[in-house]
């Protein structure tokens, strides 16, 4: 939670898009903090409700545990998903350098 | 015999290729020319596969020829550009997926395909399914076709305008909170989104997990049961798609609604709501109850928390859902990055629009250290409230009858700075959507200045036949002064 937040009770989009993975110019970050403060406080409209004693429900139809056989299947054609891949080499993506 | 491409149904389309009338191949080519002719106005393609939908309507002339026509055999369908296609693209309208060629069929695309639907192209939809409108594809303007100042919807919008336009028979759309039903409204065509688990979503690029489901997009209800009985079907590649026998939709279809019982939802009347809608469905109502139905009054009371609700549950499963989109794997990567994480944030930055981003920060936050339970947990539990509200409807009622938007199509750009106000006019068709349960909009009328109505028939969930059969009566009781 950033110092903002926990002052506000608001939303820090700045702190927020860093969580996301998101680079924002100042611009952005301008408009979106108007933005969805109002639509957080909307969705707050929720908290008038009591929900003591509710279960969540986190999928709409009671399913849980879907098994499948374990068998090896063909999947998809390596060389083809690479095809896809904005830098790759010897089957494998390329990426920036991650450690020294 | 000349084609009328702007009211040919699916069916009668079989009907006429079964007896000789035309080919498949001679309705690729009118559809061609038809969107060469039309398309650059409406923009309800992203992209047309010409020459691989001449292909594959010939070899559909073929099988037909050879006695083996499978149940779709040589209808041209336009697909949202959000399902993959093997080795065409799949943008979902953003720049980050620019380069991307499926490598792929969806399973609901393989379904069409096994039974000889021909593709003919990629259709404009907001990105990835994030909108109302339309307006939020980074690639170009979708217009209505009944009223080029309008926006079509969306965020099929694409799919509904091609529909309604007269640039394809069918279409697949997608709807996670209203997004096949709403457009079918501004439109005028007819949208089915399923039950939740009635289709398989492989090969579908995920919006909201819980919530997206694929449906077909048409100009008759009979049409939406055709295409809906080759969508449905468990699939292995989908542990959430369920083993449910598909019923025969459309040979379940009757003319008169006798012995059913409808509801009409108290809480389907807001602030805002043009006069026009609310007189069109009241109309419907009538009509239906004419068919032999039983109208009776229902409570939902949890309605007015639904939007809330939606938009924290959708916007954190689309947080999850777009982190995959890091310019590692497929589509955009920006340069200039120093390690990884300058990499993930330049991409991402540079590949999504301003609505998805927004959709990214909230989703990101509801699920943040220190607000989760407030926002995601406590939208949960509203969730289960909104269902039982339904449950407890549908104990008494086969389906109920709604409007599907609170106003017709609005103007382009009308509501494109105010990204709360678009969010309102979700609040008839996100229930659906929250609770798992089917939904159809059906042309009920036109507001001034030719604007489509849009009735919506909810049902309980793996009741699609049930709205089917509502749709499809109302339909034939109303006359087909809205086709066309």
């Amino acid at each position: 939670m950033s110092e903002k937040q926990a002052q506000t009770g608001g939303i820090d989009v700045r702190y927020v898009a860093n969580l996301a993975r998101l680079a924002l110019t100042e611009e952005e970050i301008a408009t979106f903090q108007g933005q969805l403060s109002q639509i957080v406080e909307y969705v707050q409209a929720i908290d008038r409700l009591d929900v003591t004693g509710i279960e969540p429900t986190s999928h709409a139809l009671p399913r849980y545990n879907v098994f499948r056989a374990d068998e090896v299947r063909p999947s998809l054609d390596r060389d083809t998903v690479l095809r896809n891949a904005p830098s790759s080499r010897d089957g494998q993506f390329i990426v920036p350098k991650i450690v020294e | 015999m000349k084609l009328n491409l702007s009211t040919l149904t699916v069916s009668d389309a079989l009907a006429h290729m079964a007896s000789g009338d035309f080919k498949s191949i001679d309705l690729v080519e009118a559809l061609g020319a038809a969107i060469a002719v039309r398309d650059g106005e409406l923009g309800a393609y992203v992209s047309v596969d010409l020459a691989g939908a001449r292909a594959e309507a010939e070899a559909a002339d073929r099988a037909r020829a050879a006695g083996k026509a499978g149940r779709l055999c040589g209808i041209p369908i336009a697909i949202k550009d959000v399902l993959n296609v093997r080795g065409q693209p799949c943008t979902c309208a953003s720049k980050i997926l620019d380069g991307y060629v499926a490598p792929y069929d969806a399973t609901a695309i393989a379904r069409l395909r096994a039974e000889g639907a021909v593709f003919l192209g990629r259709t404009n939809m907001d990105e990835f399914a994030m909108g109302g409108s339309t307006e939020n594809s980074a690639i170009k303007r979708t217009r209505n076709p009944r009223a080029l100042d309008r926006v079509p919807g969306g965020s099929s919008g694409g799919s509904a305008a091609a529909v309604a336009g007269g640039l394809a028979l069918a279409a697949l759309g997608t709807d996670t909170g209203g997004s096949i039903r709403q457009p079918a409204a501004f439109c005028g065509c007819v949208g089915l989104k399923p039950s939740y688990g009635r289709v398989s979503r492989y090969g579908l690029t995920a919006f909201a997990s819980s919530l997206d489901q694929i449906g077909p997009m048409t100009r008759t209800v009979r049409d939406a049961a055709l295409l809906q009985e080759v969508l449905s079907g468990a699939d292995p590649m989908d542990a959430t798609c369920v083993e449910t026998p598909v019923p025969p939709y459309a040979a379940q279809l009757t003319e008169d609604l006798r012995g059913m019982t409808l509801g009409v939802p108290a809480e389907y009347v807001v602030e805002g709501m043009d006069p026009a809608v609310a007189q069109a469905v009241q109309h419907a109502v009538e009509r239906c109850r004419d068919l032999g139905a039983r109208i009776v009054e229902v409570k939902l009371p949890h309605t007015m928390f639904a939007i809330a609700t939606y938009y924290i549950i959708g916007t954190a499963e689309a947080s999850a859902n777009l982190a995959r989109f890091d310019g590692v794997r497929y589509g955009l990567r920006a340069t200039g990055a120093t390690d990884p994480l300058d990499m993930y944030k330049r991409t991402r930055a540079a590949g999504f629009g301003p609505e998805v981003k927004r959709r990214i920060i909230l989703g990101t936050y509801v699920l943040s250290s220190g607000y989760h339970d407030a926002y995601y947990l406590k939208a949960q539990k509203v969730r289960t409230l909104i269902r039982r509200d339904f449950e407890q409807a549908f104990a008494s009622c086969d389906a109920l009858l709604t409007p599907c938007t609170p106003t017709p199509a609005f103007r382009m750009g009308e509501k494109t700075q105010d990204p709360l106000q678009m969010y309102l006019g979700d609040i008839f068709t996100v229930t659906a959507n929250l609770a798992g349960i089917c939904g159809l909009s059906v042309p009920c009328g036109v507001a001034p200045g030719g604007l489509p109505i849009g009735l919506q028939i909810l049902g309980p969930a793996m009741k699609e036949e049930n709205i089917l059969r509502v749709g499809h009566a109302y339909e034939v009781a109303r006359g087909d002064q809205w086709l066309g």
